[in-house]
């Protein structure tokens, strides 16, 4: 390497950043857009349910029953009068659930026999419908407690069920959606915009005369790297901001390790644009591959939206190539419960393994040549 | 610094390059010796596909040859290239240059890449800029400059640091003809400092400039000479014929039916033909054939002629349909802006039925801009625009089967063949039975595209990409053809070749307009307009407007002398209104 050359290189790029407003765009306007989108738009929580509850015969021991769900965030009860205006209701998705008290309900309660209570859940929407149901329970479980204070002696279930909520005690979504996001964009900034700067140099004709000059393959590629790093720190810094400024997600962990981990997954997401770049010699064929091999599989299969737990055995092996996989692994393991080593330091070394690959095969691949 | 004289810069030992794979493969280069000696000015000439970029790409280090050696500078390029690359300066077609830098900053980067010490760039900055005369743009972003700055610009980027090669791959295409005049008074300067130069370009009168010329076509040396001596080669068979009564394209027509003559051109006041060599003119009644020196495009016709079947004897123009001179395009007022950017300034002009219309200019004249407009394809931003007395944007899209339009670069299917390029055009036109089929016959004979049907359009060699692109146009026999430099890059039989084509529809009563940046093809227009900078220049026939360029030390000035004293005297009026 020569400091030169080097120097040269990326004072062109940078100047080519500075004064190219999608670049710019890209590290800072896409992150904005995306953590605004995703913190305040997009919540994963199901907050004002509508319920329907139709007690068949309302009385003294089903009003607790109704006020508890009432209470409750998660909630918008609507008392209905009858089981088939409730399902005409649902099937029109004006409520997504029905809560059905029989008229039996209270005098089973009363003898100690077994009394159930009917739910109907609207399963189009999985998620919500899981959500439904355990707050049900949540709710049920807190009427049960105060029936049981209420009578002299304890009424139905034998186990009182006590429901605790690890690392994100409040439940807000944008808590773990905040951290895997900065991911995605660091994918973004790092595949995406790399692979295609280079395509563009490639469909202006510059690489030919960059070719031509004295420089090294190397230094060309450094060039790139260098500048395209820092850029995307940057982009990584204001998302780390906005997260916990903004947005209030709490940062238990170290920011060291933050700004380490985040160096890696730069230096991997380079990687890939670079590698990219030395198959795609146009602007629209590397964007689309990188949209496709990197962007869309940190969206889809990092577990940043969707628990990789829950993915079919096939596919959670394919997310064990994906670095955004790990990235998103260390950033809520950081945010949300700290500095754990069992988790940041294995992902931390397969990230640094899968730079190196990434960075080598660039390298070894890319020859100061046209064909 | 500079090799000895007479040692060689530049040696190509026995060089193949292939690319593509299978039933793609393109051979670039096939099996190609030579020697390019050193201190000298050689010049590289040949059609488009006839391997002179993969030559410069091979000796800058950039590809690799798939056989033979390739040495420069006494190095083998293959096992030095980087340090072969620090003692040559390359400019690639597209000049290389970071359209959102500065002048200086691009120029700051290459120095860098260079190795240039910090303390020798202030001085070989200025110099440079002296030389290139873009001292008071250093502060303007490269994409802001004109074809011809932007040739300079990359010009002094490969300069920086004196090489002792200077290879530059097409300089000169599509500039302006005084830009070209500047690049050459470079070379020249170069030339005086002992630097090896090695240029290749479309122009042939730039051939003549060089103290060697390299003749390639299809991957082969034609033929490796001093220029003058190449000329002199042809002693005897270059006239000049003129007739006092027939007009000088219907005498080009009569010549061009004879067979002993390889090639009839337009010059400015008569014909200028090859002949054949041992044969004495032929008997024209009436014609006074005058013995004159060969012109370097005779040289390359001559080579090219030897090495490929005789010429398919043209037909000659049955008879002139009469002219009526009835207007078939009435264009007044043309303004047209992108932005803040006036690309077409106030155009106005007229072209009658059965007449070739030439617009005549550099790169970023307005050629194309214009174009459009007249087919509709883009909104005028003011002024009135007739075609067939209609406007062709807001009329129904019956009014457009009255043009023919072939775009730049062929605009083809290039993934489809010959056959369905043509199918697929007689559909979109609606041609439809018995005249679909007299079409499609027709086209097949008149540009003998027979044995290339099956072929796929990318894979046509250009002058035949160019005949099936005339074809696809004229297929709906459209009384009126749009031509959009149909000539670029295209060998010069080729060339001949359409241009007696055209000349024929003419005579027939099509009316075409055509847009070119090679002077030389100014002759062969009815009328022209000569555009720089989006504005007009002079309109009127080639004689008129050589005449407007006439002065006492210049009385005959060729078409490229009038047009840069018309710029000359263009930018003269603009300043005086400043």
């Amino acid at each position: 390497m020569n400091a030169r050359r080097l120097g040269g290189l990326i004072t062109k790029e940078t100047l080519q950043i500075l004064r190219d407003p999608s670049a710019l765009g890209i590290a800072f306007i896409l992150p904005l857009f995306l953590l605004l989108l995703f913190g305040f738009g997009v919540s994963l929580n199901a907050e004002h349910v509508p319920i329907g509850v139709v007690a068949d015969h309302p009385d003294p021991t089903t009003d607790p029953l109704v006020a508890a769900l009432r209470h409750s965030r998660y909630f918008e009860v609507r008392p209905l009068p009858g089981l088939k205006m409730a399902r005409d209701l649902l099937s029109r998705r004006e409520i997504d659930a029905i809560l059905w008290l029989r008229n039996d309900f209270t005098r089973q309660t009363l003898v100690n026999a077994p009394a159930s209570i009917g739910l109907i859940v609207n399963g189009t929407d999985a998620n919500t419908a899981n959500l439904v149901e355990g707050y049900v329970m949540q709710s049920w479980m807190i009427w049960l407690a105060q029936q049981n204070q209420v009578a002299s002696h304890p009424l139905g279930l034998p186990v009182a069920l006590q429901f605790r909520i690890w690392f994100n005690p409040a439940l807000r979504s944008q808590d773990y959606l905040v951290p895997g996001l900065i991911a995605v964009i660091m994918t973004l900034i790092g595949a995406l915009l790399t692979a295609m700067v280079v395509a563009r140099e490639w469909e202006r004709g510059t690489m030919e005369a960059l070719m031509a000059a004295p420089v090294t393959m190397a230094e060309i590629l450094a060039g790139k790297l260098l500048p395209y790093f820092v850029l995307g720190m940057g982009g990584m810094a204001l998302s780390v901001a906005l997260a916990v400024f903004v947005f209030a997600v709490p940062l238990h962990g170290s920011v060291l390790i933050l700004a380490l981990a985040s160096a890696l997954f730069m230096l991997v997401a380079l990687g890939m644009g670079l590698l990219i770049s030395s198959l795609a010699r146009n602007q629209f064929v590397a964007g689309q591959i990188a949209i496709v091999v990197t962007f869309l599989p940190a969206f889809i299969l990092s577990g940043f939206i969707f628990d990789i737990r829950s993915m079919p055995m096939a596919v959670q092996i394919i997310t064990r190539i994906l670095p955004a996989r790990y990235f998103v692994s260390i950033l809520q393991s950081v945010f949300l419960a700290g500095n754990v080593w069992s988790v940041i330091l294995p992902d931390m070394a397969m990230l640094a393994l899968m730079a190196v690959f990434f960075l080598g095969v660039t390298l070894a691949r890319s020859h100061k040549r046209l064909d | 610094m500079a090799e000895p004289a007479g040692a060689d810069a530049l040696v190509f030992a026995g060089v193949s390059k292939v690319f593509g794979a299978g039933t793609t493969r393109i051979t670039a280069l096939d099996d190609l010796s030579l020697a390019i000696k050193a201190g000298r000015v050689t010049g590289m000439l040949g059609p488009d596909g006839a391997g002179k970029t993969t030559m410069m790409r091979l000796a800058a280090g950039l590809l690799r040859p798939d056989r033979g050696r390739v040495h420069v500078l006494g190095e083998d390029i293959t096992k030095t290239a980087r340090a072969v690359q620090s003692r040559i300066g390359y400019m690639p077609q597209r000049f290389g240059l970071y359209e959102d830098l500065t002048v200086q900053e691009n120029l700051d980067l290459y120095a860098r890449l260079q190795g240039l010490a910090a303390a020798a760039r202030p001085a070989r900055y200025a110099e440079l800029l002296k030389l290139t005369a873009l001292g008071p743009f250093r502060a303007r972003p490269a994409g802001k400059l004109s074809g011809g700055m932007k040739q300079k610009l990359g010009l002094a980027c490969a300069l920086l640091r004196v090489p002792e090669l200077l290879l530059l791959d097409e300089p000169t295409v599509g500039v302006d003809p005084i830009s070209r005049r500047e690049l050459w008074h470079i070379i020249d300067g170069l030339r005086v400092a002992g630097v090896s130069v090695l240029v290749s370009t479309a122009y042939l009168d730039e051939a003549e400039r060089c103290d060697e010329v390299v003749l390639l076509d299809h991957g082969r040396v034609l033929a490796q000479a001093n220029p003058a001596a190449m000329e002199a080669l042809l002693q005897g068979r270059c006239f000049k014929v003129t007739h006092p009564t027939m007009p000088r394209r219907a005498l080009q027509q009569t010549l061009l039916a004879q067979p002993e003559v390889l090639e009839a051109r337009l010059d400015a006041t008569s014909v200028h033909v090859l002949l054949a060599p041992d044969i004495p003119p032929p008997e024209i009644a009436g014609a006074a054939w005058q013995g004159v020196a060969a012109q370097f495009a005779d040289v390359f016709v001559d080579q090219l002629h030897a090495r490929r079947p005789a010429r398919a004897p043209v037909a000659p123009v049955a008879a002139m349909a009469p002219r009526d001179h009835a207007p078939v395009l009435q264009v007044a007022g043309l303004n047209r802006y992108f932005g803040d950017f006036h690309a077409v300034k106030d155009i106005t002009f007229e072209v009658t039925r059965g007449e070739v219309f030439g617009l005549l200019g550099a790169n970023g004249a307005g050629k194309t801009t214009t174009f459009r407009m007249l087919c509709g394809l883009l909104p005028a931003s003011s002024g009135t625009l007739l075609v067939a007395g209609q406007n062709l944007l807001k009329a129904p899209a019956e009014a457009r089967r009255q043009i023919g339009y072939v775009a730049q670069k062929f605009s083809l299917y290039g993934a489809l063949s010959v056959a369905q390029n043509l199918a697929f055009f007689a559909a979109a036109y609606g041609l439809r039975g018995e005249r679909r089929a007299r079409r499609l016959a027709w086209a097949e004979e008149e540009f003998e595209l027979g044995p290339f049907q099956a072929m796929n359009a990318a894979d046509l060699p250009l002058g035949y990409k160019q005949r099936l692109a005339l074809a696809c146009a004229l297929l709906h026999e459209p009384p009126i053809l749009f031509l959009d430099e149909p000539t670029s890059g295209v060998d010069p039989l080729t060339r001949a070749e359409f241009w007696q084509r055209i000349n024929q529809y003419a005579a027939n009563g099509t009316t075409v307009l055509v847009t070119t940046h090679f002077m030389d093809e100014a002759e062969y227009c009815d009328h022209l307009l000569l555009m720089s900078l989006g504005a007009s220049l002079a309109a009127g026939t080639p004689a008129a407007i050589r005449a407007q360029a006439a002065s006492a030390d210049n009385p005959d000035p060729s078409m490229e002398d009038a047009f840069i004293a018309l710029i000359a005297a263009h930018e003269q009026t603009i300043r005086r209104a400043a």
